[in-house]
């Protein structure tokens, strides 16, 4: 027996959540499949053609660009971000708050002003140009702006937390005294991280990758902003289909890459945590 | 390996605050460009509150972060509470449709929401943005207050209960109260995703309602503009006043939590 007011809960809660999150994702599946007219965002007709478009050669290697970038932004937030998870969980506690609040107030900080902000340093007569003359390790000012490792850098800023916070929060769990068992027995810290830290932190590495890889490639502005006209990100394509070209089965097709590539890393994530959990487990 | 680590750390952080800094010095520098240091002004505040398209649009950005972050707070609740309390058919595909919700990158929230409001006829402008802003802030609301209410007493709803207390009264003068803290660490995190938003907005916003990061994001394409310094400057304070804020709720959370 129900009352009214769990019924009139209950169906508040799944009438949003289907409306706003299952409906609009079917829809994006369906678009993906409908004829493009020219017109139109798209006419009501079974068709592939937007799928064909995506193995253009022109079209895909954008694309391919755009997973390298994400790789490589990934791939620097992992380096950066991994030892800076580990100093900042074994510090004491009152220094481990500070230091995440120093983390939190960029994040905070509309994303948007920080890659502005970005633009400020990299620019000709930038700060970073500026400096680098100064210290005499240059003659001419090197143009930074408006290239793919001005982008790298962008992204890089932006997702470093998106990183560290999944990381952190495994890397603070890790009982240390597996580690002063391992020291105990004789293994150095290198050992002791390739075969005990590295492991257990598994998840928090997947976590923190998966949150840093897939929306990388949708961060259209920070392309815009720091990597000129060129059509850099798969968020440039979806955005240039959706709001440009008005080709919403292209878009649509797109974007079923995006959400094929995350469902990959979170069937890897889960792979990862039952085999961890099964290797807990064993006797 | 300790001065190695203040290095790393000094390093990691000057990456992330030099080019804020430098952001928040142009804003009261006289240079238009930020070259180099012209001496102290306030006229790029006065040149952005003379730009009366920048300020309407801060006017929009603030209505849409404050009603979003109302709504998705108070949706967000009443999902944790269904969904730690009652037991109905969906429930376990609803909570993965949150979770998705969360994962997913948002420029695919954003185009499928997109294509949502032009299939069923919204038009896009104030309510389209507001929808869409519920929609993403709300599973973060959720998992707040879901956190809060998996460490709550299920025996005082029971003792309210035996007091003669209706469902809804025990909603109100029970559930609400506990709450309060995440509730309110809820709305701060909404409100700060809904003002940070750059994607989803671009795409489900029309031309007769700008907001603030769009305003920004045209303006700055082109160049420098130094009142854009000057808003971003407000932004950044206004961002630290709410990681501050949010700091001493989860304080007050842990004293409660030792208090009981």
């Amino acid at each position: 027996m129900k009352s009214k007011t769990q019924k009139l809960v209950i169906g508040l809660v799944s009438s949003w959540l289907i409306l706003f999150g299952v409906l609009p994702l079917l829809l994006l599946v369906g678009a993906s499949f409908l004829a493009q007219d020219p017109l139109d965002f798209f006419r009501l007709e079974f068709s592939l053609d937007a799928y064909r478009q995506l193995v253009d050669p022109a079209y895909l290697e954008v694309m391919l660009r755009s997973v390298k970038l994400a790789a490589i932004t990934t791939t620097l937030c992992l380096a950066a971000g991994y030892p800076f998870a580990w100093m900042t969980a074994r510090l004491s506690r009152s220094s481990r708050i500070a230091v995440l609040i120093l983390l939190m107030i960029p994040f905070w900080t509309n994303s948007l002003v920080r890659t502005y902000a970005i633009r400020l340093v990299l620019g000709t007569q930038g700060l970073l140009n500026t400096f680098l003359m100064s210290t005499g390790l240059i003659d001419s000012p090197i143009r930074l702006l408006y290239t793919d490792t001005a982008v790298i850098l962008g992204l890089f800023y932006l997702m470093l937390p998106f990183m560290i916070l999944p990381l952190y929060a495994c890397l603070e769990k890790l009982d240390y005294r597996l580690i002063e068992a391992a020291r105990d027995l004789g293994a150095g810290f290198p050992q002791i991280l390739r075969k005990i830290i590295w492991p257990l932190s598994l998840p928090g590495v997947f976590a923190g990758c998966i949150m840093v890889f897939v929306p990388t490639m949708g961060l259209f502005y920070v392309a815009t902003l720091l990597g000129g006209a060129r059509q850099l990100l798969v968020g440039n394509l979806i955005q240039q289909q959706f709001l440009n070209a008005r080709n919403w089965p292209l878009g649509s097709a797109t974007s079923i890459v995006l959400i094929l590539m995350m469902t990959l890393m979170l069937a890897g994530y889960y792979f990862v945590l039952r085999r961890l959990a099964i290797r807990r487990n064993a006797p | 390996m300790k001065g190695l680590r203040l290095f790393f750390f000094a390093g990691i952080f000057s990456y992330l605050y030099l080019p804020i800094l430098i952001l928040v010095i142009n804003a009261f520098n006289s240079n238009r460009y930020g070259l180099k240091w012209d001496g102290f002004t306030l006229k790029w505040f006065g040149a952005m509150v003379d730009n009366s398209g920048l300020m309407e649009a801060a006017k929009h950005s603030m209505v849409i972060a404050v009603c979003a972050a109302t709504l998705a707070t108070l949706i967000g609740a009443l999902a944790a509470i269904a969904f730690h309390r009652y037991r109905f058919p969906g429930r376990r595909i609803l909570q993965g449709t949150l979770m998705t919700l969360m994962m997913a990158p948002d420029i695919i929230l954003a185009i499928s929401l997109l294509v949502l409001f032009v299939v069923i006829g919204i038009s896009l402008g104030f309510w389209s943005l507001l929808f869409a802003h519920i929609t993403f802030c709300l599973p973060f609301t959720m998992v707040t207050v879901s956190a809060r209410i998996q460490g709550f007493d299920p025996f005082l709803l029971d003792a309210a209960r035996d007091l003669g207390a209706s469902e809804s009264q025990l909603l109100y003068r029970v559930v609400l109260p506990i709450l309060r803290p995440a509730l309110l660490s809820s709305w701060l995190l909404s409100f700060t995703l809904s003002l940070d938003d750059v994607i989803v907005s671009s795409f489900v916003t029309g031309p007769s309602y700008d907001v603030l990061p769009l305003k920004i994001f045209s303006m700055v394409k082109v160049g420098v503009k130094p009142e854009v310094n000057a808003l971003a400057t407000i932004m950044v304070g206004l961002s630290l006043v709410l990681v501050l804020m949010s700091q001493l709720l989860i304080k007050e959370k842990v004293h409660n939590g030792n208090v009981e």
